[in-house]
């Protein structure tokens, strides 16, 4: 049937736009692609040496020899965030990575284990959930203290009943589809149909979830790093950065507001990817 | 604008004999060369074309087509919806002499449910669900500016008593999912005439109602008809077209093929396609002949051998659903039947009968509270899965809706050989499948595609060559081809008979399609509540009913008198 | 069909979501104990460190009271079930760092961010339908547009949009307080810090479904009875839209509770946000673990009241 929709009011069009690449998720990918390069060979992109102290030049506000400006023992601010990158990078990786596998394991088990397992894992979860994502992390940050590692791990551990949720109700509604029911009525083993149809149908949306996950642990680790309770400056790890330019935010706001920037601009590329990921994969089921 | 000033509150008071009043001679709607088309992206799109007709008072017009003929749109571009982006196009379109073309939005808002009132199909969707049906008829006239609220209040019970529903105050105070099919059905016509508009399009009134209620909205446009109305009804469905037209235009494709009183266009059609149309309608005495043109017609007098001794066994099977708040439902109580090899056993009912918990018992795909299922005389239900699954292969299965029992990852070629048993090996199972592909009339090409870009039709025949691929002695159709367009359903209709003749394979076939059912069935259950009221032959069932309910449902069927074999095609 | 009062119905409903929040509850409350139990070293020496504020060796002299005042010696299930016989009486344990009850400490400051949270809420609510109401369903370019700034607000580390708005409308234009305090107008900035990115993430549910609704057939049903764009956007698909944001207003509570530790900080307001991340820095568990159990409890405890909101926009769960 053909859509029909008011014609004196405008709605959503029913027929696709021309296919083009759609320009924010080009921009994205350009965007990861200079962090990536950053993360790897700093020094390409570094104007300044990144751990120079140069008190004469303290407190800078950005110009063209400091594209960022300078902090307040005169260090460069943009080879700082750039040196910065894999550290930041590596955590929000890190992060995304922890909570993922432990949304995977866990949900699986949670739809798929024996009855009592499954309830009992279920439940966790559920308790887990009811813990916001950074109080977890505080949680487990006041008793390890802070570090780059206990970051990676709180963070993961605050994400992940989210995920882990989210995992079971696909495995769920994976395991109540027509498809797994025509398999049943073939005669195939429970084993054949879960390898065969659950796992691949329920799994392949954690692609895209990935991606959001990357961009969300990023903004989480910093948040923590801000607080003072993640990697401690003068690391130019972006969350130390923050820390560090809390002091100077009535002098030099650029201190926070740029890492701040660099990090939004990073965690909104992530999930602008994610997100393409996502509707890619809808659209390629219909 | 109009003749008539409907902005005067008098005009509203006046109920149902509001028609006489209006002033117009002539055509209430005029429509000539009426043409749609849809220009998203600055390519325009033909989707209908050459709509040309007058709706008189007291007259019904109806446009029949299949999914994708463009009637839905020509209906909604009368009112001015035709939809974001169209572009809507006539020599002449006239509603009630006001030249429609130049309307602007306020000009259509004023039209729609004052001078055109608009039902559409299937009411727990076409109502908002989160309202009471009162609040919705209360729309229509408060929408218009007709009374204060008590007055409006008034008007609404008045409205819901017209169109026959018991207890209108009690009624006005629930929502659609509180009443039964009918009755919301007849609420959201009461919608639709709160204003007493003098054009009533019904967009599918019935489609997807059980026959029963089919029979009360029609006899409710009937009535309306009766006190003047005009009625311009679209429909895919020709017996129910047959019942209320006085003229039918047949759409294909956004082109009228052909238009003419009902009489002459159902007894003679002249276009091929019409032809086809009538021809598609099943029932009891379209019993082994062709539905679909394009083949030989069956030989007549050949029906397949049916082998005594039962394929499977149902003995008073029970299936109860625990309820919120510790309610009890029985779904199925008490079904037995037997299936012979080779034989068709049709299970009929409306929705809500356990027609198809029924099915699913059968499949061993649900749990049993009481009775057994055999098969070849072995236990069948109750036995653990683990026991089954060897000869899960003598029963298949056919869902309404195949796409979703497609893995979505997965083409045409993966599908059917992930079907094929163990025991098919090495270069035989590919030959397996092309063996297939041609018993259920695929093209090879359609190996590598997958589901979602199949048509209706093609889904349904790659899931059917799914269910033979096993070679099973049983395959359970429920409501197969429910989904189907006429046509399309004809021809795998015809298939199914095909296939029948050549494999012996019995089917046990669920719908709630009486038309179908007779067509295909040698035997028939009756099925109500959970309940099997009636069983027999078709001839039994059609020609002399016993129970009361079963009596009941043949009454509702819309009679269609226009027998069309594709031998006289 | 047996059809049962709806009173009956939901009041069966709302015993069992009790039931179960009351496990979650107990799991939450477990979790929590266990934490303390984790920190490394031996539990007086650390209390003892906390207090002093240096890290040293201690001698059992100096244990013994601490021991004692904290019943350390006692087995860790004795442990465990005094503190949970201290929560179900209110008493969340005594402070390392402070030496005060931290339902003290709690009590104190939970006003002003319970405050905080419930204005924050308030305000995406509003911004959200306001927003969704006037850009949802325009077509395919302004829904881009518009679904672009809901990913982009829902994205804003609640750090940095409260830097900026420090910035502009504190320190620039000086339209604000640049330290809050508790004041309604140190609740301003405080508030949209935390309402801004929770606007956007209750926009992206709620523009998914009201532009679902906007196709729905009851949608054409009212335009065809002649109403107009407004009324069918206020009228229908509002109701049906604003449905799964009704169901993320309790995870909502939970967020702008915990999202109130950095906002807390960044305008150095009261609250049990920098009680935390004092807390956090000096390993005082008892004080942490107090405040993350209670932020679970007001997330179980939100989440019945929705449960029950939801019943009252969609009446049709009442009855199943």
């Amino acid at each position: 049937m053909t859509a029909v929709r008011e014609s004196d009011v405008p709605t959503t069009a029913g027929r696709p736009p021309r296919r083009r690449p759609p320009v924010d998720l080009v921009a994205s990918l350009v965007l990861l692609g200079v962090f990536a390069l950053a993360a790897s060979v700093p020094q390409v992109l570094a104007t300044h040496d990144a751990f120079a102290v140069d008190y004469h030049a303290a407190l800078q506000a950005t110009s063209l020899s400091h594209w960022f400006g300078t902090d307040e023992s005169g260090r460069d601010l943009y080879s700082r965030v750039v040196f910065g990158s894999r550290e930041s990078l590596l955590i929000g990786l890190g992060a995304a990575g922890v909570g993922i596998v432990a949304a995977i394991v866990l949900g699986a088990l949670a739809a798929l284990g024996p009855k009592p397992v499954a309830v009992v894992i279920d439940r966790f979860v559920e308790v887990l959930f009811a813990f916001p994502a950074l109080l977890m992390a505080l949680l487990l940050i006041s008793v390890a203290g802070p570090s780059a590692l206990t970051q990676i791990l709180a963070v993961g551990a605050g994400t992940a009943p989210g995920y882990a949720r989210m995992v079971r109700g696909q495995i769920l509604s994976a395991k109540r589809s027509g498809y797994v029911q025509a398999a049943v009525a073939l005669g195939h083993s429970p084993a054949r149909i879960v390898r065969a149809h659950i796992l691949p149908n329920a799994l392949r949306p954690l692609v895209a979830i990935f991606a959001l996950s990357v961009g969300q642990s990023i903004v989480w680790a910093s948040s923590l790093s801000f607080l003072g309770l993640g990697v401690a400056p003068p690391s130019p790890e972006w969350g130390a950065l923050l820390d560090a330019g809390r002091a100077y935010i009535v002098q030099a706001g650029w201190l926070v507001v740029i890492p701040g920037l660099v990090i939004v601009a990073l965690a909104l590329a992530a999930t602008t990817v994610g997100r393409h990921l996502q509707t890619g994969l809808e659209k390629g089921e219909k | 604008m109009s003749t008539i000033d409907l902005t005067d509150p008098r005009a509203i008071d006046l109920a149902s004999d509001a028609y006489d009043d209006l002033e117009w001679e002539g055509a209430r709607l005029r429509v000539r060369d009426l043409r749609v088309a849809f220009s998203p992206d600055g390519v325009r799109r033909d989707v209908v074309r050459g709509v040309t007709f007058d709706l008189e008072p007291g007259r019904c017009v109806a446009i029949v087509g299949e999914s994708g003929s463009g009637k839905s749109v020509t209906a909604r571009a009368l009112v001015g919806l035709a939809g974001h982006g169209s572009i809507v196009e006539a020599d002449e379109l006239q509603i009630h002499g006001a030249d429609a073309l130049g309307f602007g939005a306020g000009d259509w808002r004023r039209v729609r449910g004052r001078e055109v009132g608009f039902v559409l199909q299937d009411a727990l969707v076409s109502l908002d669900p989160l309202r009471s049906v009162g609040a919705e008829i209360d729309e229509s006239l408060r929408v218009h500016g007709a009374g204060d609220r008590a007055k409006r209040g008034a008007r609404v019970l008045e409205l819901l008593e017209r169109v026959g529903v018991p207890d209108p105050a009690v009624r006005a105070r629930q929502r659609p999912d509180q009443l039964s099919g009918g009755l919301r059905q007849r609420a959201l016509i009461a919608s639709a005439i709160a204003l007493d508009p003098d054009i009533v399009i019904a967009d599918e009134p019935t489609t997807a109602l059980d026959v029963t209620v089919q029979a009360q909205v029609l006899a409710q446009l009937e009535l309306m008809k009766a006190r003047g109305a005009s009625i311009l009804l679209i429909s895919h469905d020709l017996s129910v077209v047959a019942q209320l037209a006085d003229h039918i235009l047949v759409m294909r494709a956004g082109e009228v093929v052909e238009q003419g009183p009902a009489e002459v266009l159902l007894s003679a059609p002249r276009h091929e396609y019409t032809r086809a149309l009538v021809a598609a309608v099943p029932g009891a005495d379209t019993r082994g002949t062709r539905l679909s043109p394009g083949h030989a017609p069956v030989p007549a007098g050949v029906p397949a051998p049916i082998d005594p001794v039962p394929v499977l066994t149902a003995t008073g099977l029970v299936r109860r659903f625990r309820g919120p708040g510790g309610s009890v439902t029985t779904a199925v109580d008490g079904v037995s039947f037997e299936l012979a090899a080779g034989e068709t056993l049709g299970i009929v009912g409306e929705s809500g009968s356990g027609k198809s918990t029924t099915a699913k018992l059968a499949l061993g795909l649900d749990h049993l509270d009481a009775g057994t299922v055999t098969l070849h005389g072995e236990p069948w239900a109750p036995l653990p899965e683990s026991k089954r699954r060897t000869r899960r292969r003598l029963v298949s299965v056919v869902d309404q809706d195949p796409l979703s029992s497609f893995d979505p990852r997965w083409n045409v070629g993966r599908i059917l050989l992930d079907a094929l048993p163990r025991d098919v090996r090495g270069a035989a199972r590919g030959e397996r499948v092309q063996e297939l592909l041609g018993q259920v009339g695929l093209n090879q090409d359609v190996l590598g595609r997958f589901p979602l870009g199949l048509s209706g039709g093609q889904r349904q025949r790659v899931a059917i060559a799914r269910a033979l691929a096993p070679r099973p002695a049983v395959i359970v159709l429920d409501e197969a081809v429910s989904a189907l367009d006429v046509t399309i359903q004809a021809q795998i209709l015809d298939l199914l008979v095909d296939l029948q003749r050549s494999t012996g394979v019995s089917y046990l076939f669920i719908s709630h399609d009486l038309g179908v059912i007779s067509h295909l069935s040698d035997r028939v259950l009756v099925m109500k509540d959970g309940v099997v009221v009636e069983h027999g032959t078709p001839g039994d069932i059609f020609e002399r009913p016993q129970h009361p309910y079963t009596r009941e449902l043949i009454a509702s069927i819309p009679a269609f008198d226009y027998p069309l074999t594709s031998g006289k095609a | 069909m047996t059809r049962i009062s709806s009173g009956k119905t939901l009041a069966l409903r709302i015993a069992g979501r009790a039931a179960s929040a009351v496990v979650v509850l107990w799991g939450a409350v477990t979790v929590a104990f266990v934490a303390q139990l984790l920190l490394p070293g031996d539990r007086a020496t650390v209390i003892l460190n906390i207090r002093a504020g240096q890290p040293q060796e201690r001698t059992p002299d100096e244990l013994a009271p601490i021991i004692a005042q904290f019943g350390l010696d006692r087995p860790e299930i004795v442990q465990y079930l005094d503190y949970l016989r201290g929560i179900v009486t209110g008493d969340l344990g005594t402070s390392y760092q402070q030496f005060r009850p931290v339902s003290a400490i709690i009590g104190e400051q939970l006003g002003a961010t319970v405050i905080l949270s419930l204005t924050a809420i308030t305000i995406a609510w509003l911004l959200m339908v306001a927003w969704v109401t006037l850009t949802a369903g325009r077509g395919p370019r302004v829904g881009a547009a518009a679904s672009a700034v809901d990913v982009t607000a829902a994205g804003l580390p609640a750090y940095w949009l409260g830097i900026i708005l420090l910035l502009v409308f504190a320190l620039g234009l000086h339209w604000f307080p640049v330290i809050g305090g508790t004041g309604l107008s140190g609740l301003v900035l405080p508030a949209f810090t935390l309402a801004i990115p929770l606007a956007g993430f209750l926009s992206q549910a709620t523009r998914t479904e009201f532009e679902r609704s906007l196709q729905q057939p009851f949608v054409l049903t009212a335009r065809l009875r002649g109403m107009g764009d407004t009324g069918v956007r206020l009228r229908h698909v509002l109701r049906h839209a604003i449905l799964p944001a009704v169901t993320l207003t309790g995870w909502a509570l939970g967020a702008t509770l915990s999202g109130a530790v950095v906002v807390e900080s960044i305008f150095s307001r009261p609250g049990i946000g920098s009680v935390l991340v004092g807390a956090v820095n000096s390993h005082d568990l008892p004080v942490v673990v107090g405040i993350v159990t209670l932020v679970a409890a007001f997330y179980v405890i939100a989440n019945l009241l929705v449960d029950v909101g939801y019943t009252i926009v969609d009446p049709r769960l009442a009855l199943v």
